[in-house]
Formats: structure tokens, sequence, C-alpha cells
């Protein structure tokens, strides 16, 4: 892919992260930074790489070491989100009619 | 291996995954579709992950990643193998679940921020890989010059990409480390003002810009390393000055960053699902971060320039007010006159957190509800140390979410509402803002607790002033009790008395 592809990609994917961010619910944010945070981590990609490549064991060494930071970051962001998520609950419904 | 013959599956493999982030925030727009979202955010990182073992790891001692890429550091072969990946990615997966399992709800915004600076850190370390290797990254090209040993040029494109990717990677590692220290309460909250700082401030973004340029020119090793240096010195002088009730901004702002060393990275890398990542986690963080500086009324620039919560402040703030009358009251008289209401708007605040009170302030609504009290919450947008950490906290105590309602959604209720239980929030309603345009926080958006018949404001002492370091005319007014006290011994006193 030449530059200008990739930063067409790149200002599209703003346009709709800027419209889908707006639409997420106030009372969700602290989950959104968590998610956003876990799938940052998508820079694993490149740790993996890092690693994987032949040619220089400094190089490897440091990509080792950044997949397992990114690791830490997706699973555990992964799984807090999902933690935070499942105590969002909706009123039960005698509650409601009780009053 | 090399990004002119790319495998159009693998290409789309990465889109995929990229559009999966995408539904993963779409989805969280309501409470309902949210942990599908977070789903979908997990496939798009297998996806993902796969992706790049299948094309990149040599499976099992096959071979095939071998390429020629090897010349750079003479006949050193060293291939990972699947076993070591699988054990690094196995090793954070114990961390990032430990941790996930055991963090408590109070602490999230911390655990972000420890989050944030991993995200820097890796961002850093396979930047630096890349500068040490790039030709295993299909960034470079080897040379072979007349005179003197093969090397490999960078293309002066990736250049800048790196450059920008270090840098930012760097900024957000140090940032997070030191708005992590805040926030867990190793350093103290109150701002640390070198002096010029803004001076030094604007003197190592420059040199940092200046050298990410001048890499186009010159590949030496020292411009990268320094860059990387300066950036790391920079996260840590950009966020000392900064209080600790401006973190909401500060997280928002340094998740903005993870997202953007992620996207120059994924230029580096000329892949789309960091890339399209990069660019969502980036423009979440500043939506936040605006959202936050609107709720308080401040620029960002003032923000960032910190400062604000000093010593300065509260000594101009609260030495007038010692002498004016306030009214006490008691956990009886509380639960009294909320059992009497018909509505309570409970306002929630920092101090809620601290104090650990969520649960216990659930179960006063719940007592209330049974009385046939109407009981809503009202939450300020920058109400804790980090968006939506009130919600979380509430959801935390079983609070169902429709009983909670936003600042815009509920300030015209006040009018209509019997009591008004203020528990750990100040600033936020503070009516000068509203009226004196001498206050520091004139003009920031606040809740209207004085307009409801009564305000209940649990305080744990009259002393205190609110980080802006103002006081607060709704203590003085004839229709608020003050409840001074721990605010979760507080809440436990008006649950007996309600019995």
């Amino acid at each position: 892919m030449d530059f200008v592809s990739i930063l067409s990609v790149f200002v599209l994917a703003c346009f709709v992260g800027y419209y889908v961010v707006w639409s997420v619910t106030p009372a969700l944010h602290t989950p959104l930074m968590a998610v956003t945070n876990a799938i940052s981590s998508v820079i694993i990609v490149g740790a993996l790489i890092a690693a994987a490549a032949a040619g220089s064991p400094v190089s490897k060494w440091l990509g080792l070491l950044a997949v397992v930071l990114a690791s830490v970051n997706i699973f555990g962001g992964f799984a807090v989100t999902a933690r935070m998520l499942a105590m969002y609950k909706k009123k039960e419904r005698p509650a409601a009619v009780h009053k | 291996m090399h990004e002119t013959a790319v495998n159009p599956w693998v290409a789309l493999a990465y889109l995929v995954s990229g559009i999966c982030f995408i539904l993963a925030l779409r989805g969280l727009s309501s409470p309902q579709t949210s942990q599908r979202g977070n789903r979908f955010g997990m496939i798009g990182m297998l996806i993902a992950v796969v992706t790049t073992l299948v094309t990149h790891v040599p499976m099992g001692g096959l071979g095939g990643a071998h390429g020629p890429a090897i010349a750079a550091a003479g006949d050193f072969v060293d291939s990972v193998t699947v076993g070591e990946i699988l054990a690094a990615i196995g090793l954070g997966a114990v961390i990032g679940l430990t941790t996930a399992r055991r963090i408590a709800m109070t602490a999230m915004p911390q655990l972000v921020a420890a989050f944030h600076s991993l995200v820097g850190l890796a961002a850093v370390l396979v930047a630096c890989a890349a500068f040490l290797n790039p030709i295993a990254f299909g960034i470079a090209d080897m040379v072979i010059p007349l005179i003197g040993q093969p090397f490999a040029a960078i293309h002066p494109v990736s250049r800048i990409e790196m450059g920008l990717g270090v840098a930012i990677g760097a900024i957000t590692f140090s940032g997070s480390v030191i708005a992590f220290l805040k926030l867990n309460g190793n350093m103290g909250g109150k701002p640390i003002m070198l002096p010029g700082r803004h001076v030094i401030n604007l003197a190592v973004l420059g040199a940092i810009l200046g050298l990410v340029f001048y890499f186009t020119q010159d590949q030496s090793p020292w411009i990268f390393w320094t860059i990387t240096i300066l950036s790391f010195a920079i996260g840590f002088l950009l966020i000392i000055p900064i209080g600790g009730a401006d973190m909401p901004v500060v997280v928002s702002m340094l998740n903005s960053y993870s997202g953007w060393a992620a996207a120059a990275m994924g230029f580096t890398l000329h892949n789309t699902a960091m890339i399209i990542t990069g660019a969502l986690v980036g423009s979440s963080g500043a939506i936040l971060s605006y959202i936050m500086c609107r709720a308080m009324n401040r620029s960002f620039i003032s923000v960032i320039a910190g400062g604000f919560g000093g010593d300065s402040a509260a000594a101009a703030g609260g030495g007038a007010a010692v002498d004016r009358p306030w009214k006490r009251g008691s956990a009886e008289d509380a639960a009294f006159l909320m059992s009497q209401a018909e509505q309570v708007i409970i306002v929630p605040g920092y101090g809620m957190a601290v104090a650990q009170a969520q649960h216990v302030l659930r179960e006063m609504g719940d007592k209330l509800k049974e009385q046939g009290v109407r009981v809503k919450y009202a939450i300020h947008p920058v109400a804790g140390r980090m968006p939506g950490h009130m919600n979380v906290l509430l959801a935390e105590a079983n609070v169902p979410y429709d009983e909670v309602f936003e600042l815009e959604d509920i300030n015209s209720e006040f009018a209509q509402t019997d009591v008004a239980f203020v528990i750990g929030a100040n600033d936020v309603t503070n009516p000068a803002a509203k009226t004196d345009k001498t206050s520091p926080i004139y003009g920031m958006p606040v809740l209207d607790v004085e307009k409801a018949k009564t305000v209940l404001f649990v305080k744990r002492s009259m002393g205190g002033v609110g980080y802006a370091g103002v006081d607060n005319d709704v203590f003085y007014r004839d229709n608020t009790m003050m409840l001074l006290a721990d605010a979760k011994k507080m809440v436990e006193e008006i649950v007996k008395s309600l019995d």
C-alpha cells in the first residue's frame, strides 16, 4: 500500500471514530476507556512481527517484551470491561410497578 | 515479508479486525448492546493476532519466515519459536486477568492509567525493534556502498512515522506513570510547579519535532535515542504540574495518545487494523477530553498548562467564609426529611468513591423506595477521577442504570424535588459558577441542587473546600442542612434511622 491509501484509511477511520464515540452513552464512558485501551493493544501485531523477525536478537527480545505488555493489556482490558458491563442492570419490573 | 507483496487475504483479515473494533465501540451506545460490543472487540483482536502469527511466525520450525532479511546482522539467525510467543502471551494473560479480576471499582482510574502506560511502552519497544531491524519490517532497502559495510536505509516516510511513534509512545508511557502515581496516592494530587516550566516544555517539544524532521536526513542512532529520551522526559514534565481534579482530562488525553501511538506504528507497518484502531482510540480519547473540559468550562490548553487547584487558590477562597452561619443536621433529621419526600435526587461525587459509600447508598435508596419515595441519581460529567466513574460505581452497587441521569437530563427537575442529597460532591453544585463572575469556576455547568426544597449536604467537615479551592454558597443557605461525617458512616446511620 502506498502512503496516500494508508492515509485515506486513517482519515476515514478518524471520522468513523468521531461519530461512533459521540454516540456512546456518557454512563459507559469508563468502559469506553477500558475497551479502547484494550483494542489499542493491537500494537501486539507490531510486537509479534518484531519478535518473529530474524536478523536481530535485540529486536527479538524487545518484541517479546512488547508482546507480554500488550497481552497484559488485551486480557486485562477486555476482562475488566466485561466485568464492568455485566454490572449495568436495568430496573427490575416489580420495583417499577411497586411505586 | 515485504509490503509490496502482501497477501490480499491477510490485508482483508486485518480489515475485518478493524471493523470488529468499530463495532465494539458502536456497542457502547447503550448498556444492552455493550456486552456484545466487547465480544466483537475480542474477536477483532483474535483475528489480528492469529493473522500475524500465521504470516510472520515460523510454525514448528517449518521455516519460511527466514527470508532474505538476515544480512544486516551478519550470519546470526535467531528465530523466535511459537512456544516463546505463546509463553509471552500466556504470561501477559495471567497478569492481565488476575489484575482485572482483583481490582476494586474505585481504583478503575489508576488501572486505566497503568494500562495506558503499557500501550505506550509497547509502542516504544516496537519502534525500537523496527529501528534496529528495519528490513524485517519492510521499511528499508539494503544499500551496498562501494566502500564500507552494507546497511539498511530506512525509507524517509517510515523514519517520520517511526520517530513520531516512538515519541508519542514514550510520552504516553511516562505521562501515564505519573498519572497512575497521582491517582493511586503514591504521589500528592497537588500540582508540582517547576519554575519556567512552560519554556522548558516548549523547548523540549520543539527539540523533539526538530529531531524527527532531521531524522529523515540522517538515520544515525543518536537521533532516534535522543527523541526517545526527550519524549520520556516531556511526558513526565507535562503531567506533574496537573492537579488531581484535572485527572479526568489527563486520563482521557493519555487514552487518546495511546491510540495515536498505535496509529503511528500502523503507518510504519502498513497495517490496516492498527491504523483503524489507532484512529478510533485517538478520536475517542480526544472527544472525552473535550467533554471533560467543557464540563469544567476550561480550555484544553489551560488544563495542560496545569497548576489548577494549587495552594494559592485555596488560600484565596477559604478565608472570608468561616464566620457565616450554617445549619447542622443529624442522620435522624435526614432520614425523616427523605422519608417524607416525594422525590429525592442523590448527587454523588469523588468523596463517595473515596469513602466507598456506593453500596450503603444504594441500600438507602432501596429503603426510601420501599417507603414510596422516588429516588434518582444525578451525575455531573466530571464527578470522580475519570469520565463515567460515578456510573460504574453505582452500577457496581446494583443501582439500575435507568435511575441514573446526566446533568442536562435532570437539572430542570431539582426545582420540583423535595430533597437533594449531595454526597462527596462540592464544586459541581456551586451556584457561584452561575452568578459570580470572579469565581475560578464561573461558567462551569453545575447541578442546581439549591433549587430543591431541602439540600442535605454530606461533608467531612466545614473546613475543607473543593478542588477548585472556592467556598460553596450552598452550605449557608436556609434550605441546606449540613451532615458532617464520613460519607459512609453518615449513610449507614441514615439507613438505620429509616427502619
